[in-house]
């Protein structure tokens, strides 16, 4: 059965990338605790618009921690990480105490600039995709499917390596702003299956390339990146991208 | 040059200067542990290693790979300072699994350098730089058994030295499996078996160094009283 | 005079129509296809596929979506898995039998040609995104792994873990930055399509808006796409993204594009039960899990009243008081029956008052019997992801063993209920995808296509990425054949002023309401209303209420809505005020479909219409048509317009599951 909570929301506010931003407070009452963390901040957001004023802004989309668009960071871990990975929208009320205070901020990355309050632009992320992150295969000439046999054992890792939903969780979890969790799980996906392997290397390096180009931290492996990462990628991949970014740059 | 200009080719080159720093150290304390046993042994070791050209050079290839490991660390973090952006956050938890050492790599770096510079005016200015210029001191320069004596028969320099192993111990623990990573040679399995080597390497090593200094701090009398030759014959 | 309707099936036999067709439609020759511009609204399976498709063969694709990645769209959220008519498992599948199981689930209102192309390009759709890396399940041999899905009797769905739409749509998302980067896509994130302009009778472009400065933009081109999805959340509760809507769709046929078959809305099946009156949206369980879970009610009446009243759990009820009532009714399919009909007998045993959580508005999904027999790991390694996000939705465990009787192990079961999630109902397109107004195309859910009255489980995935890599990208060939010689036309004409001005108008107006009443305080009663009156058991009466409620709530919605903030810059509440003006519309078009359909098929469930056991009804005399509704003025009622369907290669006949 669900209790109801109260709970204060301290929640950032800043109108743009230039805007120096600020937080407010609003205290949340009685609010059942089977209800989502985006839930509550819903009825905040209708407390605030009956107050004539005007919304708290905040990406979000599927709220079933599949699309990647929710994007906050909630007492000091991004996504208010649980112990098993969840994004934002797969947080409930139930986490929380009773009369605790919940800060809310957004991605904080030179790479995500804030569009407004803690909505992110994480384009970033897809032009890194577009660097180099596919395999390039004309509409309708592939063979036959079962052609490529491919070992279960590598076809469930390079699934793991997909699961990324390019949150840019790691990215703001990392003290250097790096997003080698996010580049380094594209590039294992498809440098553990057969059809990434013919242009792994230019993969690898176009999309490091681009990474650095986009102001992106140095890694130095504090883990930080796995330790939030809403769907447990694991910084073997990072290993894994090392080993074939050397290898590439090696054999130039 | 990719060494230079990409991400993962600057880390390598930390990763590689690292493990080269590490190999280093692990002579160095193996060398000091010579000392415990025998001060013949651990001055003919000295001697070996004093003003010849071989071992002048190692020095000078050696003071290169701390200058590049040194100045690629601030270049990193200045990078990594302006990626991360000016807005702190006002909360933030850390992790279980990140450790406190892996953080503050620059700090216990740091600690380090100044740790090394109070060894290198201790030693090696008195020993092979002595020896260079022909200087004058209070024992012969090849006598490194008698400056380790005499550094550490001051408690102060005891305190500075534990401090100095443990700032090396902290590093080395993130520092060894982390620069395997930064080469590729992890993964799911080997990932947990660097670590568990990395911990035990530093910890092996840093005991190396505590039980010399120690041992001259608290049993000046009793080290080094072992009769063995190193070699057969006398070095110079 | 009435409008005819011309579907444009090719000629010949059904198996034929789609070769035939390739083989006489007009191409473009490669120079000019690097003249012409194709807009491709969204990024879905259907629009990113379509975009990189087309770019691909050389056209110049402008492509737009108004989530911050075309990697976000709601395609994204499909868990289970993708139909293909491959046989790899030898059990007898084919082109025909994928052919005639979507028709036969669809309950024979779906147009046959379209659904034959549909099973035949399926295979290519594998073919196409393994060869782009996506991981699909393997078995030890290295071959591609299948399940069995609802509505079919051979296992011909593949499958990526429960995240299949997220590694299919990521495999489109990867073509179509590979033709960002080579230059021939231009991607628009975070705009939003507000109107189509129309030039001469055809669309030549679109006027969008910058959600995050709140301009509105005119883009040109020689034809626009749109693949902008379904219109599920005008219920309010749907498994729908927050951020899916009607919008562009809606605005076309403001336009004069047809609407289609609006009131076939699919109600899932297995969603988790509504919580309480705060909740934002419904969580999806993945049809897959009814391949090993049993779907159940008590027995026995005083068993449902104290599950209801929380003084027993269902795991205290032993197996023989337990109605496993799918696999009663329907021996043959058991619990795989298709959507629609799991759905509706869910309802029916609720409505006897078996439902069993507080609201009394749930069923049992139990996994004790195949935990059982295979194992908690084996349960975990096919379903781990849904049992985790269960649990983090409901602080249940679903593999967490709660009691033994008799030496039986019994496991917490899932509580699920039926939820809105797809509508097969959409913008009118003919063979070609093409809509009533040339040069204006709609793909992926936003058609109406190819699932009659009832979607099957796994045939969304394939239908979107069908229309998007194999089909749009030929037929859009044979209109922009004769485009190449048009001057491009200039955004500066009379009609994107005009276009521009009404939008820009309908923003102020809505702004200046300044009444008292949030978005989304109203966007919930229409959500109510809809679910109440034109939900999944449907009345003429209920549905003049609804329509009459809904009339009342748009005065509201006219008179008293408050939105905040201005025009300029990024406005969430002034894009949803927008969208829920649309939502009004298609509820209304849902209802009139409704009301005209006098008959029960698929997802269309008039109460009026039914056998004696309670199975749909349906009226094959008087309504073998698709039903084409033609917008007429905002205070006029829309005019309906018949497409007959004509079936050469499958017999019509009442779809039976029993045996």
């Amino acid at each position: 059965m669900a209790k109801n909570i109260n709970v204060t929301i301290k929640f950032w506010k800043q109108n743009g990338p230039k805007d120096k931003g600020h937080f407010e407070t609003h205290d949340l009452k009685n609010i059942p605790d089977d209800t989502s963390f985006l839930e509550a901040l819903d009825i905040m957001n209708e407390e605030l618009i009956d107050a004539g004023k005007e919304p708290f802004v905040f990406d979000h989309d599927c709220r079933e921690g599949i699309c990647g668009m929710c994007s906050l960071y909630i007492n000091g871990t991004p996504h208010g990480k649980t112990e098993r990975g969840a994004t934002t929208c797969q947080l409930y009320m139930r986490r929380f105490k009773d009369g605790e205070t919940i800060t809310v901020e957004p991605w904080r990355s030179a790479g995500f600039p804030v569009i407004k309050d803690c909505m992110v632009d994480r384009s970033a992320f897809d032009k890194i995709i577009q660097a180099g992150g596919y395999t390039t295969v004309r509409t309708g000439a592939p063979q036959d499917a079962n052609a490529i046999l491919i070992p279960k054992q590598d076809a469930d890792e390079a699934m793991d390596c997909a699961s990324c939903i390019g949150c840019g969780a790691c990215v703001a979890a990392c003290k250097n702003g790096s997003a080698m969790l996010f580049v380094s799980s594209k590039v294992s996906q498809l440098a553990l299956l057969p059809q990434g392997r013919p242009e792994a290397a230019k993969r690898a390096k176009a999309m490091v390339a681009k990474m650095d180009e986009l102001g992106f931290g140095n890694c130095t492996n504090t883990r930080a990146c796995e330790a939030v990462c809403p769907k447990c990628e694991t910084i073997a991949n990072i290993a894994r991208l090392n080993r074939e970014f050397i290898k590439a740059k090696l054999a130039d | 040059m990719w060494l230079f200009n990409s991400s993962i080719g600057r880390k390598l080159v930390m990763s590689v200067s690292g493990i080269a720093l590490v190999l280093f150290i692990t002579f160095h304390g193996c060398m000091n542990v010579v000392a415990l046993i025998s001060k013949d042994a651990y001055n003919t070791i000295c001697a070996l290693l004093g003003s010849n050209w071989y071992a002048i050079a190692a020095t000078m290839g050696l003071a290169l790979l701390v200058l590049v490991h040194i100045v690629y660390a601030f270049i990193l973090n200045f990078q990594n300072r302006k990626a991360r952006g000016n807005n702190k956050y006002a909360v933030t938890a850390k992790p279980d699994k990140v450790e406190w050492a892996s953080q503050n790599m620059l700090v216990l770096g740091i600690i380090i350098v100044i740790g090394l510079l109070l060894h290198l005016k201790d030693f090696w200015c008195n020993m092979m730089w002595a020896e260079i210029i022909g200087a004058e001191g209070q024992f012969e320069p090849t006598d490194g058994f008698e400056w380790i004596k005499y550094t550490f028969s001051n408690p102060v320099f005891v305190v500075l030295y534990i401090i100095w192993l443990l700032a090396i111990w902290f590093h080395l623990t993130h520092g060894i499996w982390s620069s395997m990573q930064t080469i590729g040679a992890s993964g799911h399995i080997w990932f947990n078996r660097w670590k568990c080597i990395g911990q035990i390497w530093a910890t092996v090593v840093m005991l190396m160094f505590l039980i010399v200094v120690l041992g001259f701090a608290f049993f000046p009398d009793c080290v080094g009283q072992c009769d063995f030759k190193l070699l057969p014959f006398a070095v110079k | 005079m009435p409008i005819k309707i011309d579907s444009r099936i090719p000629e010949g036999p059904v198996s034929e129509k789609w070769s035939n067709y390739k083989a006489h439609q007009r191409l473009v020759n490669p120079k000019n296809k690097l003249k012409l511009d194709v807009i491709v609204v969204g990024t879905g399976l259907a629009g990113a596929s379509a975009a990189a498709s087309l770019g691909e063969m050389g056209f110049n694709v402008l492509n737009f979506c108004i989530q911050d990645s075309p990697r976000r769209a709601h395609s994204i959220a499909a868990q289970g898995g993708i139909n293909a008519a491959k046989n790899y498992q030898n059990d007898g599948d084919s082109v025909y039998r994928l052919f005639y199981d979507t028709v036969k689930g669809g309950d024979y209102r779906a147009r046959e040609a379209n659904v034959y192309r549909l099973a035949e390009v399926s295979n290519s759709i594998i073919d196409q995104c393994v060869a782009q890396g996506v991981p699909f399940a393997r078995e030890y041999g290295g071959t591609l792994a299948n399940r069995s899905f609802g509505g079919a009797q051979v296992s011909r769905t593949f499958y990526a873990k429960g995240q299949t739409g997220q590694q299919l749509l990521l495999g489109a998302y990867s073509a179509l930055s590979a033709q960002v980067q080579a230059g021939k896509v231009k991607l628009y994130t975070r705009y939003e399509m507000e109107d189509v302009v129309i030039v001469d009778g055809k669309a030549r472009g679109i006027i969008a808006k910058n959600l995050v400065t709140g301009k509105l933009e005119r883009f040109t081109a020689n034809a626009v796409v749109i693949a902008t999805g379904g219109y599920g959340n005008t219920y309010f509760l749907s498994t729908n993204a927050m951020g899916c809507n009607c919008t562009a769709a809606v605005q076309c046929y403001r336009k004069g594009a047809y609407m289609a078959n609006p009131s076939y809305v699919q109600i899932h099946p297995t969603c988790i039960p509504v919580h309480g009156d705060k909740q934002s949206k419904l969580t999806l369980m993945s049809e897959s899990l009814r391949n090993d879970g049993r779907i159940w009610v008590p027995k026995k009446l005083e068993d449902a009243k104290a599950l209801q009243a929380g003084t027993k759990q269902g795991w205290e009820i032993p197996e023989e008081d337990r109605d496993y009532y799918l696999e009663r009714s329907y021996p043959a399919f058991g619990n795989l029956v298709p959507r629609d009909v799991a759905s509706r007998a869910a309802k029916e045993r609720c409505d006897k008052g078996f439902g069993v959580n507080n609201t009394g508005l749930a069923v049992f999904l139990d996994f004790s019997e195949s935990i059982n027999r295979l194992g908690l790991d084996a349960m975990k390694q096919r379903y781990g992801n849904l049992f985790d996000m269960y649990e983090e939705i409901t602080d249940v465990y679903p593999g967490d063993l709660a009691n033994e009787i008799n030496g039986v192990k019994y496991y917490k079961p899932m509580m699920i209920y039926p939820a809105i999630h797809y509508t097969m109902g959409g913008v009118w397109v003919d063979y070609e995808l093409q809509t009533s107004i040339p040069g204006l195309f709609a793909i992926g859910e936003c058609n109406f296509s190819d699932h009659g009255a009832n979607r099957l489980g796994a045939s969304a995935l394939m239908q979107g990425l069908a229309d998007g890599y194999f089909v749009l990208p030929y037929t859009i060939q044979n209109y922009l054949a004769d485009q190449a010689i048009w001057p491009k036309v200039s955004t500066d004409l009379p009609e994107f002023a005009e276009a521009e001005r009404a939008v820009d108008a309908e923003l102020t107006r809505l702004l200046n309401i300044k009444g008292k009443r949030s978005v989304d305080s109203i966007h919930k009663e229409l959500g109510h209303i809809m679910w109440e009156y034109v939900g999944m058991g449907r009345t003429a009466e209920g549905l003049k209420t609804g329509i009459a409620k809904m009339k009342e709530l748009q005065k509201e919605f006219d008179t008293n809505l408050f939105v905040p903030g201005t025009k300029e810059g990024l406005n969430v509440e002034l894009d949803k005020a927008i969208h829920l003006r649309d939502f009004f519309t298609m509820g209304e078009l849902v209802a009139h479909d409704a009301l005209s359909r006098n008959e029960s098929c698929g997802g269309h469930f008039r109460e009026e219409y039914q056998t004696e056991e309670g199975e749909a009804k349906r009226d094959d005399e008087n309504y073998f048509y698709v039903g084409c509704w033609k917008y007429e003025g905002a205070d006029k009622d829309p005019e309906l317009i018949k497409e007959p369907l004509q079936y050469e290669a499958i017999k019509v006949q009442t779809r039976n599951y029993k045996n």
